[in-house]
C-alpha cells in the first residue's frame, strides 16, 4: 500500500524534494538522497503527516526507527502519536543489555540491536525508516520485535524500491510508502 | 546556562528518565543513556517543548543535529520552528558533496561532515546533540557551519557533564544551553 498511489496532493511536493544520487556508496546504485527533503520544512511535515495520520487512531505504542535515517522520522511519529520511540542499532552502540537480530547482506552479514526491557510483550508498534530496498534490514527489525512478543501493526517508509522487492521478504507483514522509486 | 537552575518542573522527571550506565564504552565513564528518555512519552515530549519553547522567537531557520543521537532530538525541533534540519554525520555517510571538519579525539582524529548547499550564508542555526562532554564535536559542527557563513545562535543539548568543562572557551562566543 502506498500514498503515491493514493495520490494525497502532498505526496508531488515530496517526491519532488527527494534528490537522487548515482553511483552511490557503489557503481550502478542510484542512491534516494532524503536530507533534501529535510531541508524543505513543508515537505517535512507533509512526510510526517501522512503517517500521523495513518497511525494515531491504531493504538500504537512503539514507533521502533532503523538506525540512523529511521531515527529523523521515528521520533516526530512516535511523538505525535503518543508512543515510545525505540532506537535500533548497529552493534556496541546500545550502553545497556542488548538482543540481536542477524541479518544477510550482498557481502557477509551485518546485525541490528535493542535494549532488552525497552519493549513488552503485547505492545503494537511500527517499525519506520527511510526506505525499503531489499528488505533484509526490516525483516531483522521485525523479527527483533516480535522476539519480545510485541505485535509488529505495520513497516512505514518513505521510499520503496519496487525492483528490489523488499515487500515480499516482510513475511506477509503490511507495508506502507509514500513514493516509489522506479 | 542551563535549565536546571531556574528548575522548570519538567526538568525532574526528564533528569530520572536517564540512565547511567557505568564502564560503557570503557571502564570509568559513566554513560548517560537516552533511550530510557525516549520511552517515557511525556518526558520526551517534555524535552522538544523546553527547547522549542526557549527558540520558537529567535528567527531560527536551521537545525544541525550531530549523528547519530542529534538525529533523535534535532527534527521534532525543526518541526515545530518550521525550520529545515540538517544532518552532520559521520565520514562517507552522505552521499552527495559534502564539506568536512576534523576534531580531535583522546586518540587521534575524527571527521563530521555537511553537504554542499544545505545552509546559505547568513542563516541563523542550532546545533543540537543529546550530551556535550569535552565539546569537541560540537566545535567541529559549529566550525562547519561558521564556515559556510551561518550564524550558530546557540548549541542545545540534553546533557551537560559540566565535570568535563576542558574545552568549553573553545566555543565561548557561543551560548550553551543544557537541560541538566
Amino acid at each position: 500500500m502506498s500514498a503515491y498511489r493514493d495520490k494525497d496532493p502532498r505526496i508531488h511536493g515530496i517526491q519532488t524534494t527527494i534528490r537522487v544520487v548515482p553511483n552511490f556508496p557503489k557503481q550502478g546504485i542510484m542512491f534516494q538522497d532524503i536530507t533534501t527533503l529535510l531541508l524543505d520544512p513543508k515537505a517535512f511535515k507533509d512526510t510526517i503527516d501522512l503517517f500521523v495520520e495513518r497511525y494515531k487512531d491504531k493504538n500504537i505504542s512503539v514507533v521502533a526507527g532503523i538506525e540512523a535515517r529511521g531515527f529523523i522520522f521515528g521520533p516526530p511519529i512516535a511523538l505525535a502519536i503518543g508512543a515510545k520511540f525505540v532506537p535500533l542499532r548497529k552493534p556496541r552502540k546500545l550502553p545497556g543489555e542488548v538482543i540481536s537480530e542477524q541479518y544477510e547482506l550482498e557481502y557477509g552479514r551485518d546485525c541490528l540491536q535493542m535494549h532488552v526491557g525497552a519493549v513488552e510483550p503485547g505492545e503494537r508498534a511500527l517499525v519506520v525508516d527511510d526506505l525499503i530496498a531489499t528488505g533484509g534490514t526490516l525483516c531483522a527489525a521485525m523479527k527483533l520485535l516480535e522476539q519480545v512478543g510485541a505485535e509488529v501493526v505495520e513497516c512505514a517508509c518513505v521510499i520503496e524500491v519496487p525492483d528490489l522487492k523488499g515487500r515480499e521478504r516482510l513475511n506477509g507483514k503490511p507495508l506502507y510508502v509514500l513514493v516509489e522509486s522506479h | 546556562m542551563a535549565a536546571q537552575g531556574d528548575q522548570d518542573p519538567r526538568i525532574a522527571r526528564i533528569s530520572s528518565a536517564i540512565r547511567v550506565i557505568p564502564d560503557f564504552p570503557k571502564k570509568g565513564i559513566m554513560f548517560q543513556d537516552i533511550t530510557t528518555l525516549l520511552l517515557d512519552t511525556k518526558a520526551f515530549r517534555d524535552t522538544i517543548d523546553l527547547f522549542v519553547e526557549r527558540y520558537r522567537d529567535k528567527d531560527i531557520s536551521v537545525v544541525a543535529g550531530v549523528e547519530a543521537r542529534g538525529f533523535i532530538f534535532g527534527p521534532p525541533i525543526a518541526l515545530a520552528l518550521g525550520a529545515k534540519f540538517v544532518p552532520l554525520r559521520k565520514p562517507k555517510k552522505l552521499p552527495g558533496e559534502v564539506i568536512s571538519e576534523e576534531y580531535s579525539l583522546e586518540y587521534g582524529t575524527d571527521k563530521i561532515e555537511m553537504h554542499v548547499g544545505a545552509v546559505q550564508p547568513g542563516e541563523r542555526a542550532l546545533v543540537i546533540d543529546d550530551l556535550i562532554a569535552t565539546g569537541g564535536t560540537l566545535c567541529a559542527a559549529i566550525k562547519l557551519l561558521e564556515r559556510v557563513g551561518v550564524h550558530v545562535v546557540e548549541c542545545a543539548c540534553v546533557i551537560e557533564l559540566p565535570e568535563l568543562k576542558v574545552c568549553i572557551p573553545i566555543i565561548s562566543n557561543t551560548n550553551m544551553l543544557s537541560e541538566l
